[in-house]
Formats: C-alpha cells, structure tokens, sequence
C-alpha cells in the first residue's frame, strides 16, 4: 500500500514534524520512531514520561437499556461488575472461543458503555459486534474517527497532565476514568495504559489533536535532558512486552483462546453464557494443551515472532512475540508451548535462522514497576 | 539525507567497502543503521572464514528488526572489529568509522572496482525513495 492511502491520525503532521519515521501499521501511517530512537523513547518512558499517539484504535458507542447486557454476551469479563467511572480489560471470543479482539470496556452509566478496541481491527469488530445484535435494546455507533487518543505514560505522567487539568488526578484509580477539561478540551481522561507505567489515556474530539499534543509535549519539558519524549509504536511495543501485555495478532488470535493466552483472569465463565463459553468452560474442565510463557535467551541472540520453539530436539511450539528489552537489557519473548512444558525454569531451544539458542521460561510480567 | 562519504564503495544491500591493498573493510551504510534503528547485536564471523561474493557474512540485530549482512566480494576474514560486541551502538553512530564491521583479505584485488560509486549510490537511495 502506497502512503497515500494509509490512514492518518489528527497527529499525522505533528509526527513529520517531530522528525517522526513513518511506517504502515495495519493500514495506519504511523510513527514507529522519532528522531531519539526506541531505546531512548522506551527508557524515557521507563523513568520520566513517553508521549504516544493512539488515536489509531477504535472507539465504539453501545447505549440504551440492554448495554451491559448485551456487552456482556459478546466479551468475556463481567461487565455487570463494573460501576460508572470504572474501565474494563476484556476479550471479544468467536464461537470456538478464539479472540476476535481484546479491549477495554468503560461504563460511562447502566446505558452507556464505550468499547476501545485495536485500529487493525476495528472494522472486523464493528461488523462482529452490529451482527450480534438481535432484539437488544441498544445503539451501536462506530466513533473511532471522531476521537484523538493520546497516551502519557511514565512515572510523571500524572505531573505533566496535573499542569493541564483542575480535574484531581488522584481521585482517578487504575483502571478508572472520568470526563473533565484539560487545556480547555472537553476529555475523558483514563488511567490505562499499555506499557506497565503509571499514566493516563486522553480522548478528546479530534480537531483537538494537535493542541493537546503540543500541550502535553510543552507540558513535560520535551527537548530538555529529563523531558517527555514523544514515543513510535517500536517502543509502544518493546514497553508492553516487557510488562507481559499481549498484542492482538500475536499473543491472542482468532485461533487462541484467552485461556490458552494466560487471560483465565478475565474468563469469567462463572457469569453465565457468552459468545464461546461453552467451548471455554470444556477446555477449563479438560485443561488447556498449550500454554503461553515468558521467556529470556540465555545464548547471545534474539528470538523474533514465528521463530520454532524446541525441547528434547523436538519442535513444541512458537514465539509469539521476540525482542531485546531495553530496560531490562536482556532478549525476552512470549511462546506458547505444551502445558507440559509451560513451568518457569524450563529450558528451551529457540531456532535462530537455523541456530538452536538456548532460552528458559521465565515468570511475567518480566517487568513490573516499583509503586 | 543519508551521509554517503565519496571515498568508498557502496552495494545495493546498503554495505559500505574501503579497499586498501588487497584488504577491505566492510560495515553497513547510514541508511542502512537509519532504517535499522537502534542496534544491539551483532553476529560476526570469525577470523579465516571464507566467503564467496553476495554471501551473508553475519547479521545485524536492531531492537525491531534483523537484517543480514552480506559480503560483495569474495575473501577471507583477517579482522572483526570486537569492539561492536560490547558496543553495538557504533554501528549508529558512526557507520563508516568506529562501526565498521569486519575487513576482508579479498581473493581478486581488483574486485571492488565494480561496487558502485558514491554518486551511483545516492542516485539508487533516491529511487528507492
């Protein structure tokens, strides 16, 4: 695909602007690094903040009566459990029990929820989602092109965007949200995120993009030695695999199910009937036949995604997700192997473009923040 | 705009060669560490290994991606620089000095003559966009 047709986000200029090297991610134009580089974006955002444009994923609307209900069918967390203000990680399952996408849930009221869900996949989500839509009452509204999202993550995140809002930050808990005005935007702000750190997600209107970032940047000092760096999808990625977060397309598919993916903690099969319950209570009571791990290289080398897994000379399994760690300075990567093998301390051969390296499967999250 | 030093000799897969003699000295181009990104490994041969033209000689890993190396003319390994196993980052910042890679007693003196030019290889970087 030519760059022409690639979409773009309201931050496309600020990204040339910024020097930012411009990659096609699932159709999106996006920035897969500025000018400092992943390792100093993912260090930066390990120990100050890193500022990401994730205006790519997908915002979907579900209002009326039969909102929790009905999201409750299709996804595999309860939502019934959550309050207004409170956010949800989830997973939407096919009838096999396969993601069909993982994504957060935030109830705005009874009648209000927000579905966030991956840019790759947003237009496969909105025909899964309007398809099982049977008598509910509900409205569906696909909104993803409406809102810029805008991530500060970091341990001063909450410094930086303290400067922009009269919104108490410290009333917003993980996993929490509010609506409130930063910089004089209408935003809801949340405290997610997709890199193991402390921060927020701000979604504001689009044509409120480039204000916000600029904002944000100014806000925590950008150009100086300790300032926020804005940050590319290398680091995004190089950051939520240290922190033990699956991608969707790697760690979870429509041919994995979360219990396989190490997602039994939001597999909530106690809840009741869900699009692929069935099938996942079968495979809890039988046990899953493969599991994913963590893994570290004990060799010198680095296991990329697709490379074979061995044990006992045997091929087992596949890394889902490979790459050097630049915080913890060692070569990581997730798996999935047979349940047999999925103990920490296992040895495991990984085939390095025809090198067998040796590995060990390790706990995850393999990084976890000091709080 | 890549920094293309008018003194060397440049292939297609983005390596630089320095001839000296019958030595040559190879490492990858500033489009090449660019568009690699942040490198943090490299595979080197070893000192003897004999190689033909266009054969990977090793790889090159950045945070994101691999990408191998190859050798354009046919020799035999005399050095690798090991300086780079303890610090990979050179091949960053700066490509053709202290990031060179390894230096090749080359089997036909003359065999870098037909690599391209400086000039040759800022017009094929042009057309590759």
């Amino acid at each position: 695909m030519s760059s022409d047709e690639l979409k773009r986000t309201p931050l496309y200029q600020a990204h040339i602007d910024l020097g930012g090297k411009m990659v096609d991610f699932g159709g999106w134009n996006m920035p897969v690094q500025y000018p400092a580089g992943v390792i100093e974006e993912h260090m930066r955002t390990r120990t100050k903040a890193g500022l990401f444009d994730v205006s790519h994923m997908g915002e979907i609307w579900v209002e009326g009566e039969d909102a929790i209900p009905f999201v409750n069918r299709l996804t595999t967390n309860d939502v019934t459990k959550l309050v207004d203000g409170q956010a949800q990680y989830s997973a939407l399952t096919n009838e096999n029990g396969g993601v069909v996408d993982d994504l957060l849930v935030y109830r705005f009221d009874q009648d209000k929820l927000l579905l966030v869900v991956n840019a790759g996949t947003t237009d496969k989500d909105w025909a899964w989602i309007t398809s099982h839509k049977g008598d509910d009452n509900v409205t569906l509204t696909n909104a993803s092109a409406d809102y810029c999202q805008i991530a500060v993550q970091g341990p001063l995140a909450k410094i930086i965007l303290e400067k922009l809002t009269d919104t108490d930050l410290d009333e917003i808990k993980y996993y929490h949200f509010t609506t409130g005005v930063v910089d004089g935007v209408d935003a809801m702000i949340s405290r997610t995120g997709y890199t193991g750190e402390d921060g927020f997600e701000v979604y504001a209107a689009a044509d409120k993009a480039r204000q916000l970032w600029d904002k944000l940047l100014e806000a925590g000092y950008y150009g100086t030695e300790n300032g926020i760096l804005p940050a590319g999808l290398a680091a995004r990625n190089t950051l939520r695999l240290e922190a033990g977060m699956s991608l969707y397309g790697h760690e979870i598919t429509d041919e994995i199910t979360p219990l396989e993916a190490n997602l039994g903690w939001i597999t909530k099969l106690q809840k009741g009937e869900f699009t692929g319950s069935d099938k996942l209570n079968e495979e809890k009571q039988r046990g899953v036949s493969r599991r994913l791990i963590g893994f570290e290289m004990t060799d010198r080398g680095i296991a990329r995604d697709g490379f074979d897994v061995y044990i006992n000379a045997k091929k087992v399994g596949y890394v889902t997700s490979g790459s050097p760690a630049p915080f913890l300075q060692k070569n990581i990567g997730m798996a999935f192997v047979p349940v047999e093998f999925a103990n920490v301390g296992e040895e495991l051969k990984i085939d390095v473009r025809g090198k067998q390296l040796s590995a060990v499967v390790v706990p995850t999250p393999f990084y976890r923040r000091q709080k | 705009m890549a920094n293309i030093p008018e003194n060397l000799r440049y292939t297609k897969d983005h390596e630089w060669v320095s001839v000296d003699g019958d030595s040559a000295t190879l490492g990858i181009t500033d489009y090449a560490q660019n568009s690699l990104g942040d490198v943090v490994y490299i595979d080197m041969p070893r000192v003897g290994d004999k190689f033909g033209a266009h054969e990977a000689f090793g790889s090159v890993e950045s945070v994101k991606a691999v990408s191998e190396v190859f050798t354009p003319i046919a020799g035999e390994v005399s050095e690798i620089n090991e300086g780079l196993n303890d610090s990979p980052e050179k091949v960053n910042s700066d490509p053709y000095g202290a990031g060179w890679m390894i230096k090749v007693k080359m089997d036909n003196a003359g065999a870098a003559d037909a690599l391209l030019s400086a000039d040759e290889y800022e017009e094929y970087l042009s057309t590759i966009g």
